[in-house]
């Protein structure tokens, strides 16, 4: 079937330089394809730097028979049966390897007293399953990453790309992605790149809630764009609120579940109007809610479950510190020195932002947004017994031919909520399978992306040219900044932790008007060169069109599962909801369509956290 | 008033080889506002002290946690990050200027591929044999873990070279945090194996000996890292290597 393609003279692209992009690189390397590399920051500061706690893997080396088999249980469990269960097995069998490959790459990684890896408790169980280096994980495993592929860069065969905007994937006659447009944000010049499959690995788009614990590039743009050409797009309507951020004018910062996962507690005065210093508070006056409510797992309940809590004891019980929006987060109880040797990284945050040493006083913190669950749909495929079949061309894969997308830019591994420290290790996987994934579709391929007709590329750059020239040159008076706060603030108040179908059909409605404004946006200078205002439009465009799949989705489905909860419907409905959602983009509107869950690995029960060992049985052999 | 407004003066250009000028800005104060918050401000309501509507400072940030060094920058005449300086501690006259080691792009926007060039000089990675599973990894102390993770916080952000009298625009410094991430590699187990390599690179030109030991840089790494310890550390590796490598000639090519 057609000629036989040397992948060593193939060339990708990635576009993102986050965990998932490095890895898909790497991988992609070591096959010997050359890479174009893009990515919207210098790579070593993507997103990926900002994880705190660390990365899930089942070694049990603290002998108490955890398992990537109970870690699979864990994650389908926490994700409330909504994730396709074997990318998740696959993930959880993987991340012992991945942690030590990590180890060997140079991450420093806190260790035991005889020099293995330490690991520290986590959400969503009872196993000390979560490697870490100190509370900057993230940072740690994102410069090991960027080093390994630096060493490829050196050797000529990544050529990086940074402050690149992807604009389009670049489509032959029959759909398949032969490369890609984008923006130097630079200079403002558009330029093509020709690619024989393209992976996209953008991070997600928690920065459509406005203010949130995420860095400022997460907008979604490049699976907006992706969405805009046909890309389908899963489960948007899944985004998390993680338990515990401080508040503040520009974001709001993760105060890491590590906190909670060495001995943190939660809690408020018992009477809401007590004014004394926490300090000064008896431990028989605090409601330690968490610990009461659910006393299996305490204050590490998955952080759906958290998010609400808190939200129930300030918004409804009025029970929040001095009757507002806030509540204790307390660390004061553990030694200095272990808080130092293992969160370090976050009790400088709260020091250097909020000027109270977390160390003497209890932090107050917040639910904020952190993580979107739902992505690009993307493909997998499994053998008779859930495993996923390695270098399969179908893993990773849109549902566009040739184009790919790993990490949280795709929906795969995380159902209706994810787990602590499963997005390090979902990213990480996602790469090592969609690179191989990338080489088997290449090897399959009758052409290269060499042969593709250039009047491809040159429509492709002209049309961007042309879209982004009516951005520059729109009037009416309208600030795009300002429609991003005005949205930011209605998706915030209606579309995260407590959902209603009334308040969301009018934002819904406002999307509309939003969407009206911002293609009435005047740019004071239509100087193409670093003219962020006229970027940040584009990306508000990008962000307006996946807050409409993310309220849409949300309206429709009727239930409340993870993340997702209607008070109007409490409760899980797997007769009617068990299924993945499905967007497709439409001029008038999102076209929504429904595909089965793979169960195959954990039937599904009904999720609870008020028992110790709820969220293992089945692999416990309990739970038949 | 004085009190309710924050003044910020932002020295500004169009494009790297445009003139430079000065803008200033009136800002509502309102409490825990940073730099980041002050610049937010700016963008939606663009209009400068002149009453003229401008196009909104260009800068570049992304974490707003003191994590990915972007928003490194010029502020009150002391380079640090934006995110983390916070009004309430700095005042309500600000001065902001880009970094002047580095190439402007625009306003407050400067391009450090310069650092990330020097990563590739110094063979800034672990050789590893791929990314297969490979078992674990090397066993490690708790006191090597605590000597490198402190090393390895370096976020690239350019605060070091801003300070160093040494690293000049279109010099040849490789920089102080180049120095540092050469102890980084070299007290890694499997890292150590290159130990020679990095130290002959850095015995060269823009190496340790354009140093010129002012100390400058640990005064303003915003991470704390022990700079001047990594620059003795260096200076004893290369004094090691040319004792038992060049004079001696053992471990040469």
């Amino acid at each position: 079937m057609g000629k036989k393609i040397d992948v060593t003279k193939c060339r990708a692209a990635v576009v993102g330089g986050g965990l998932a992009g490095l890895m898909t690189t790497l991988k992609l390397c070591e096959a010997g394809v050359a890479v174009d590399l893009l990515s919207l920051v210098p790579v070593k500061r993507s997103h990926s730097v900002c994880a705190q706690g660390g990365i899930n893997a089942s070694v049990n080396t603290m002998g108490e028979g955890d398992s990537p088999t109970v870690h699979t249980e864990e994650s389908v469990y926490g994700g409330d049966f909504l994730a396709n269960q074997p990318p998740v097995k696959g993930m959880c069998e993987a991340a012992p390897d991945i942690v030590y490959l990590l180890d060997r790459m140079g991450v420093p990684f806190n260790r035991t007293p005889e020099g293995l890896l330490d690991f520290r408790l986590f959400g969503g169980t009872k196993f000390h399953r979560t490697a870490f280096a100190g509370a900057t994980t993230g940072q740690q495993l994102l410069y090991a990453l960027d080093e390994g592929v630096r060493r490829f860069e050196a050797r000529g065969q990544v050529v990086k790309y940074e402050m690149f905007d992807f604009l389009t994937a670049v489509l032959d006659g029959t759909g398949r992605c032969v490369g890609l447009a984008a923006q130097d944000l630079r200079d403002g010049s558009i330029r093509s790149f020709r690619a024989d499959s393209v992976c996209l690995a953008t991070g997600g788009c928690s920065i459509v809630f406005g203010r949130t614990t995420n860095s400022t590039i997460n907008t979604g743009i490049a699976a907006a764009r992706a969405f805009r050409q046909g890309a389908v797009y899963a489960n948007g309507e899944f985004i998390q609120v993680h338990p515990t951020a401080i508040p503040g004018a520009d974001k709001l910062r993760l105060m890491s579940e590590s906190a909670r996962g060495e001995g943190g507690r939660i809690w408020v005065p018992k009477d809401p109007g007590d004014g004394r210093d926490p300090k000064d508070i008896p431990d028989k006056e605090r409601y330690y809610f968490l610990e009461d409510r659910y006393p299996g797992y305490g204050n590490l309940v998955p952080r759906d479950i958290a998010s609400r809590e808190i939200f129930k004891v300030c918004r409804h019980e009025k029970r929040g510190i001095g009757g507002g929006d806030m509540v204790y987060l307390d660390l004061t109880h553990i030694p200095a020195d272990v808080l130092d040797r293992k969160l370090g990284g976050i009790l400088e945050i709260y020091e250097k932002f909020v000027g109270v040493d977390p160390r003497k006083a209890p932090m107050k913190v917040f639910p904020a947004v952190h993580y979107s669950m739902g992505g690009l749909w993307v493909d997998f495929e499994a053998d008779g017994r859930g495993n996923i079949v390695a270098g399969s061309p179908r893993n990773q894969a849109t549902s566009i031919p040739g184009l790919y997308a790993a990490g949280e830019c795709e929906y795969q591994y995380h159902g209706a909520n994810r787990l602590g420290a499963n997005s390090l290790l979902s990213c990480i996987y996602a790469g090592m399978i969609s690179g191989p994934a990338m080489v088997s579709y290449m090897k399959g391929l009758e052409a290269t992306s060499a042969d593709a007709p250039a009047s491809l590329f040159d429509g492709a750059v002209e049309r961007e040219e042309k879209e982004f020239s009516r951005i520059l040159d729109a009037e009416g008076g309208e600030n795009p900044y300002v429609i991003h706060s005005e949205m930011g603030e209605a998706m915030l108040d209606h579309v995260t932790v407590e959902r209603s179908n009334g308040a969301m059909k009018e934002v819904d409605g406002r999307i509309d008007g939003w969407m009206e404004r911002a293609l009435r946006v005047s740019i004071a200078d239509r100087e193409r060169w670093s003219n962020q205002a006229a970027f940040f439009t584009r990306h508000l465009i990008g962000m307006l069109d996946l807050a409409r799949v993310i309220v849409r989705g949300a309206i429709r489905r009727d239930e409340s599962r993870g993340a997702h909860f209607k008070p109007d419907f409490p409760e899980r409905d797997d007769d009617r909801w068990l299924k993945t959602t499905k967007a497709t983009y439409g001029k008038d509107g999102p076209a929504f369509d429904y595909e089965p869950v793979n169960i195959s690995i954990v039937p599904p029960r009904k999720r609870s956290y008020a028992e110790a060992g709820a969220t293992s049985k089945v692999s416990k052999g309990e739970g038949k | 008033m004085a009190e309710s407004t924050i003044h910020v003066r932002v020295e500004r250009r169009a494009r790297p080889d445009a003139a430079p000028y000065w803008e200033g800005f009136e800002v509502p104060h309102r409490p825990m506002m940073n730099v980041i918050s002050v610049l937010q401000e700016v963008q939606r309501n663009p209009v400068n002290t002149e009453g003229k509507k401008v196009l909104p400072v260009v800068w570049e940030c992304n974490c707003l946690e003191e994590i990915c060094g972007a928003c490194t920058m010029l502020i009150n005449g002391r380079v640090r990050q934006a995110c983390s300086a916070l009004v309430d501690q700095i005042g309500t006259t600000i001065t902001l200027e880009p970094m002047s080691k580095f190439p402007v792009l625009r306003d407050l926007l400067v391009d450090r591929a310069r650092m990330f060039e020097a990563q590739k000089k110094i063979i800034a990675w672990v050789e590893v044999d791929g990314t297969y599973a490979l078992g674990p990894g090397p066993r490690s102390s708790q006191a090597e873990q605590e000597e490198r993770y402190p090393l390895s916080k370096c976020m690239t952000c350019g605060c070091c070279c801003e300070a160093c009298p040494n690293y000049t625009p279109g010099g040849d410094f490789l920089g102080p945090f180049a120095m540092n991430l050469v102890r980084l590699f070299n007290t890694h187990p499997t890292g150590r194996n290159e130990w020679r390599r990095r130290i002959e690179t850095v015995m060269g030109k823009g190496g340790i000996a354009y140093c010129g030991k002012s100390q400058n840089c640990v005064e303003v790494c915003p991470k704390e890292i022990p700079l001047v310890d990594s620059l003795a550390f260096v200076n004893r590796q290369a004094v090691q290597h040319l004792l038992t490598g060049w004079i001696l000639g053992a471990g040469r090519k």
